[in-house]
């Protein structure tokens, strides 16, 4: 059951083991014992897997996730350029 | 006298058999599940496999939303439904609406403008007069609403404990727009698929108001007639209109995997094209369902002629509520009997039909 | 959606893809195994399949909680609702499983007290809502899972909710792994790991499979773009002949795992001596069962249950499919005694099985097959 949604902390319930998520306008009680410890905030993202938080999202290593993949682009272009002037 | 033959499991054929020889059933299963109530798979099997067979006479479309009988020069449509929907009352309808609006849309999609609507009502003891009231004033707003007449029924009680508060099953009857040749014989590969407007509200939005899940969504049922939205299609583009059908239980993708399996051809649809409401899309995220597998009520699926496909659109497009409609794909002859879809980058997937049902009672 | 959308980006697919086009050898031919059921279904899902270059192979591994587990167990628990009438609640993942005398929604047709869940906690709701009826919930899950069983438990305890249990099944992910690098069909370069798994192990139990068995693996998320940069990262490692664990999925797994889940993990399980696998056998220390402290809130202490083991048919080649040995439809009952409407074994029913994804996505599609 791999089944695993990135959602936006919303509010937190006066039951301290949950909070208030939104994933795509849909709102849904998830229990964040397992990611309460180092602090949350609303506005936070985290992975909710079977009515659990499971970890927090982190926004720089998703950043850093998505500009090596656009350099992945980059370096083709590069690349070709290089090829380009070999046979120039 | 005609000798019956014998079934799969040795027993005499049941009386009734059609007259050049008894039907063969090839329904299997040992026991009635969920599933064969669900309109997907499991349904499909149900109806070929023993309700038709047994039942099956002369039938223009037997598995069609409607029966098309010709009678002196007219040509009729004839449809029954039944409602088990769980819970009564929802956000955007009730039973009594889906039983008007679904039996007038089977109708409305078999090309035929309703006439008039037979209403049976069964009933728990128990359930308030205040409860029935409030469907049965559903029941003639809806009628109202969709320029239809309810002409007769019948109405049953059963003890507490069955029916559930209530079922509804419905009759309906409509003329047949001349003008109209629809058929799966007539679909041809190159046809584009037409969607009435975004998909799942209804399927979503009973699974939320049961309360079984803790989800909240600002959703509600699409219940509607579907005639404002056809009628400008058929003015628009009747000679280009192939097939039409009201994608309820097991959503567009069961509908079109049945068009694809009377037709033998392929279809293709693009993901990007399907009108999706956000919640709809965040709800099946989150528990795993396919939005093409959902049930809706408000809803029609079309295959058109090229040649037409744009003034079809444009036609549903200027109807009032019709704003949310697109082409989603088209008609092919490869890969046959299949369904495909295909994501923003290429990538195809079959798109089969539902298998189980992951959402009892939905309408 | 976001965290969804960015990573199934069309332009970057496409230039992901043309990347290990680049990488990719075209004298080699790769044998890359997805170990997480969620990983297949994706593949299958976006069609990823599609986009890879020929000599790339996807091997489907034995990461599907539902698939693996025995016949035997099924029964086992199906026999808590008809026979101690309990109610029985389980994800809509166990629904169609085939048991020896019905799925579990075949028992609910017949009267059977079965009710879906989408977490345990809704289990534990509906003990609360029913304090005259016993509940169990049939809980299965890798490490993904096991922390959200081990909490509910807790709150079960710390509420005093005592007509509630737990019929345990979760097993762990390290030894399914060192399983398929011991048997001797064996023949993969390396290993896209498991996502969601490694959000509460983390990456470093993954460390054997490079220092003992010299293959790559990278901890890898679940879209589009996730699968394809971790395979660019498989080749770059394979082109530089080095096998290290490396972590793509970084936006979401932590490199040491998340403490409080293994902290309440310890607290309510401990690793079983050994666990029937379908298709693997039975392998010591790969399960967890309910410790002492929370023996009130085992299913298996408090009723008794058949125990009865049950072989799969022997037609029936689950094991060598989970294995990543034969393709799904390689199995000799393929689409013919067994499909998603009558099953014979698990992986054609659950969302993860092999099976399932191949016979829901990919059967008739041209490219499908031909392979």
């Amino acid at each position: 059951m791999c089944l695993a949604i990135p959602g936006r902390i919303v509010e937190f319930l006066p039951e301290s083991h949950l909070a208030v998520v939104e994933v795509a306008s849909v709102r849904r009680k998830v229990n964040v014992d397992l990611v309460r410890e180092d602090g949350l905030a609303v506005g936070d993202w985290v992975l909710i897997h079977v009515g659990f938080a499971m970890s927090k999202i982190g926004l720089a290593e998703a950043e850093e996730q998505m500009r090596l993949l656009a350099m992945l682009g980059e370096d083709r272009l590069a690349m070709d350029e290089l090829e380009g002037y070999q046979f120039g | 006298m005609t000798t019956p033959t014998t079934r799969h499991d040795g027993d005499p054929a049941a009386p009734g058999a059609a007259p050049d020889g008894a039907p063969r059933v090839r329904f299997r299963d040992p026991q009635i599940e969920m599933a064969h109530g669900a309109g997907g798979k499991a349904s499909r099997r149900l109806l070929e496999g023993l309700i038709a067979p047994l039942l099956g006479g002369v039938m223009l479309d037997p598995l069609g939303d409607a029966a098309l009988l010709d009678v002196d020069r007219a040509r009729l449509a004839f449809t029954a439904d039944g409602f088990v929907v769980r819970p009564l009352r929802f956000p955007g309808g009730s039973i009594g609406e889906l039983a008007v609006n679904g039996t007038v849309n089977d109708l409305v999609v078999s090309g035929a403008r309703p006439l008039a609507l037979l209403v049976t009502l069964i009933l728990e003891a128990g359930v308030s007069t205040e409860e029935l009231e409030r469907e049965v004033r559903a029941i003639a707003a809806a009628a109202h609403r969709a320029g239809v007449a309810v002409v007769g029924g019948d109405t049953k009680v059963v003890e507490h404990g069955k029916a559930d508060g209530m079922y509804i099953t419905t009759a309906g009857i409509g003329l047949v727009d001349a003008r109209l040749h629809c058929t799966p014989a007539a679909v041809r590969a190159g046809d584009q698929i037409l969607l009435s407007g975004p998909i799942g509200d209804h399927g979503i939005t009973i699974l939320l108001a049961r309360g079984e899940v803790d989800l909240e969504a600002d959703l509600c049922s699409d219940t509607r007639s579907v005639l404002p939205l056809v009628a400008p299609m058929i003015d628009a583009a009747a000679p280009g209109i192939r097939w039409m059908r009201d994608p309820t239980r097991g959503g567009v993708a069961s509908a079109l995997n049945e068009l694809a399996a009377d037709t033998r051809l392929g279809m293709l649809v693009s993901e990007e094209r399907i009108p999706v409401r956000d919640q709809v899309r965040g709800a099946c995220e989150l528990l795993g369902l396919e939005p093409l597998q959902i049930a809706n009520e408000g809803q029609f699926v079309a295959v058109v002629a090229p040649e037409y496909a744009d003034a079809a659109l444009v036609a549903v497009r200027g109807a009032p509520g019709g704003g949310g409609a697109a082409i989603i794909g088209e008609v092919r002859s490869e890969p046959a009997r299949t369904v495909l879809a295909e994501s923003a980058f290429g990538g195809r997937r079959v798109l089969d039909m539902l298998v189980g049902d992951p959402l009892p009672r939905i309408c | 959606m976001k965290f969804v959308d960015e990573f199934r980006d069309p332009k970057l697919i496409r230039q992901a893809a043309q990347e290990i086009r680049r990488l990719a050898r075209p004298d080699q031919h790769y044998r890359l195994m997805e170990v997480c059921g969620g990983h297949t279904h994706a593949i299958y899902r976006f069609a990823l399949q599609d986009v890879l270059p020929d000599n790339i192979e996807l091997v489907h591994g034995p990461g599907c909680p539902v698939c693996v587990l025995p016949m035997g167990r099924v029964d086992d628990g199906l026999s808590l609702a008809s026979e101690h009438d309990v109610i029985l609640t389980a994800f809509g993942d166990m629904m169609r499983v085939p048991g020896r005398t019905g799925s579990p929604l075949e028992h609910k047709a017949r009267g059977a007290d079965i009710r879906m869940v989408y977490s345990p906690l809704d289990a534990l709701a509906i003990a609360r809502a029913n304090p005259d009826r016993e509940v169990v919930f049939f809980a299965i899950g890798f490490e993904t899972t096991a922390p959200s069983t081990a909490l509910t438990l807790r709150a079960a305890r710390q509420l005093g909710v005592r007509n509630f249990s737990v019929f345990c099944n979760h097993v762990t992910i390290i030894p399914a792994i060192r399983a398929i690098l011991e048997s001797p069909d064996m023949r993969v370069a390396a290993f896209i790991g498991p996502g969601h798994v490694s959000t509460v192990i983390g990456c470093r139990p993954y460390e054997f499979i490079c220092r003992d068995y010299g293959k790559p693996i990278v901890t890898s998320g679940f879209e589009p773009l996730d699968v394809l940069q971790s395979i660019v990262m498989i080749l770059r490692q394979l082109e530089q002949g080095v096998a290290r664990v490396e972590n793509q999925y970084a936006r979401v797994v932590p490199w040491e795992g998340n403490l409080p889940a293994l902290r309440v993990m310890a607290e309510v399980f401990e690793l079983r001596p050994f666990f029937e696998w379908r298709g693997l056998g039975f392998i010591s220390q790969s399960a967890l069962r309910i410790r002492d402290g929370y023996a009130e809130w085992d299913a298996e202490r408090r009723y008794s249950m058949p125990g009865v083991r049950v072989t799969d048919p022997k037609a029936a080649q689950c094991g060598e499919v989970l294995k990543g040995v034969l393709r799904p439809h390689q199995c000799k009952l393929f689409g013919k005694e067994c499909t998603p409407e009558h099953p014979v074994g698990a992986l054609m029913v659950s969302s993860e099985g092999a099976c399932a994804a191949y016979y829901n996505y990919a059967l008739r599609t041209p490219q499908a097959a031909g392979v």
